[in-house]
């Protein structure tokens, strides 16, 4: 359906301008989300995210390694994505395309700056071994929005997320302890689209592929912004950007209710 | 003491719980999932599409090119690094030439049809599911074939033969160890179209080896063949899921 959907920029345009889109949603509004948690037990935390027909799995592996020499007590986040060829026709096997590289990015920056996670909760031996927070943002089916719906998903992901036992210093995967990774914040990424002077979110693919710009605000849980990505070739002005930051941190408190 | 009785309860010639559908992936022209205990394989298949690079078309029919991929959080251990390693490529080579043996891709000349089969989470028996996700995926697309592919892992643990071995069945050091062979096959004709195998067994534990798979291959073979059923009906007509 959505290969064959009228896609054409004048057509996307007068609908946001009716505010009526393609599939009946007003400009901020965002589509059905349903969050699945535990469904991959192989990770230590996994989730689920459905936002209309776009599927995203999320999973958190926890192993240990060294920390940075400049912060022996903390651990280490890393947030990739991986765009496979399952998802959508138009992406191709091969090393991590710049769309999946500034996807798992923009991701980790929000956890990242947002603290998110306490990273001295993760240190065993200071100078010598911390666990290493690896989550992977795999999307299953792409309909647009994935850095949204990634975010999510990392979230949901990161919240279900439990510690495996440590057997003479190594990991033990088979049996996971019922100590939690302590969250602090949960920052939401936002991606507000701009066509012509519309602004809108949560677009689908088909409307991801007209937009002329974007920017990404993740907001924390009393609004503040902990990161920000402009994306696409044109420009926004500065009242635009007042507008999106007030409808992304609307938009990120309605999300986070999902979590 | 040898291995009579298995860790979980099963028989010897009891697969894990299986769960099959077909049409799970949108985007795709035919897809499907296949749930082995806690193996779980997605595929999904895209075309029959022009092939790229050129050079690789056959001007006299179409090519199957199978990807697989294990996701980062889906290994028994450590997190796997993403990307295809050397067992990913033997994996995606193997499976391609399993499958290319029922299907006919005489009428697409320069064309590719490109099967993704995708893992979550595994339990050993990735290839296995995979492949047995993989023949309802093409089916789904309505790629022409002449028979579906099931296929199982069967083995030898400590001196019993048995069906679909788990991680824990895999990894087995006691006593004569773990035989691991992963089998696939057209039901329809008990053809052989993947066979591998690690480990040490002897020439009539081997066929006995793979008398079990025939059989449990009639199982699988049955719940893909219901998988298609329960999307397109009995009458081959599609089912107005959504």
């Amino acid at each position: 359906m959505s290969r064959n959907a009228p896609n054409s920029k004048e057509h996307i345009v007068k609908a946001l301008e009716a505010d009526i889109r393609y599939d009946g949603r007003k400009k901020e509004e965002f589509r059905k989300i349903e969050i699945e948690t535990d469904i991959a037990v192989t990770g230590e935390g996994s989730a689920r995210v459905k936002v209309g027909d776009c599927e995203v799995i999320a999973g958190v592996k926890l192993s240990l390694g060294t920390p940075y020499p400049d912060s022996p007590d903390e651990g280490v986040l890393m947030v990739g994505c991986e765009l496979i060829p399952m998802a959508h026709p138009s992406l191709e096997s091969g090393p991590p395309s710049i769309d999946a590289i500034e996807i798992g990015r923009v991701i980790d920056r929000g956890i990242r700056e947002g603290h998110c996670i306490d990273a001295k909760q993760l240190c065993v031996e200071p100078g010598e071994k911390v666990w290493i927070v690896s989550v992977d943002v795999v999307p299953l089916n792409h309909d647009g929005n994935l850095i949204d719906v990634g975010g999510l998903a990392a979230m949901a992901a990161i919240k279900a997320t439990r510690f495996p036992v440590i057997e003479d210093g190594k990991v033990n995967y088979k049996e996971l302890t019922d100590k939690k990774l302590e969250i602090n914040e949960t920052p939401i990424p936002v991606t507000v689209c701009k066509i012509g002077n519309q602004l809108f979110v949560d677009p689908t693919k088909v409307e991801e592929d007209a937009i002329e710009a974007r920017i990404t605000v993740t907001c924390l849980d009393d609004k503040r912004i902990c990161s920000l990505q402009k994306g696409g070739s044109e420009s926004f002005s500065i009242e635009q950007l007042g507008d999106a930051f007030d409808i992304a941190s609307k938009t990120s408190n309605e999300l986070r209710k999902n979590l | 003491m040898a291995y009579t009785k298995r860790h979980d309860g099963r028989s010897f010639t009891e697969c894990r719980p299986i769960e099959a559908k077909a049409g799970v992936i949108k985007n795709a022209d035919g897809s499907a999932y296949f749930k082995i205990g806690k193996t779980w394989a997605y595929a999904t298949v895209y075309g029959p599409r022009e092939l790229y690079p050129r050079f690789q078309q056959d001007p006299t029919k179409g090519i199957l090119r199978v990807t697989y991929n294990m996701m980062p959080f889906s290994g028994q251990g450590e997190r796997v690094r993403p990307g295809p390693n050397r067992r990913a490529k033997e994996i995606s080579m193997v499976s391609e030439k399993a499958l290319s043996a029922v299907v006919d891709l005489d009428k697409f000349p320069n064309a590719v049809v490109d099967v993704f089969i995708d893992l979550p989470q595994t339990d050993a028996g990735s290839r296995a599911a995979g492949i047995s996700a993989a023949s309802i995926a093409l089916a789904d697309a309505g790629i022409i074939m002449r028979d579906m592919v099931a296929a199982v892992a069967v083995g030898r643990v400590d001196g019993s033969n048995l069906v679909d071995l788990d991680y824990t069945e895999e990894a087995h050091h006691e006593g004569e160890g773990a035989v691991d062979i992963p089998v696939a096959i057209i039901p329809s004709t008990d053809e052989i179209v993947l066979l591998q195998m690690d480990g040490v067994i002897n020439k009539e534990d081997l066929k006995s080896a793979l008398e079990l798979a025939r059989i449990a291959g009639k199982d699988i073979a049955k719940i893909q063949r219901d998988a298609l059923k329960e999307k397109y009906g009995k009458e081959g007509e599609a089912q107005d899921n959504e």
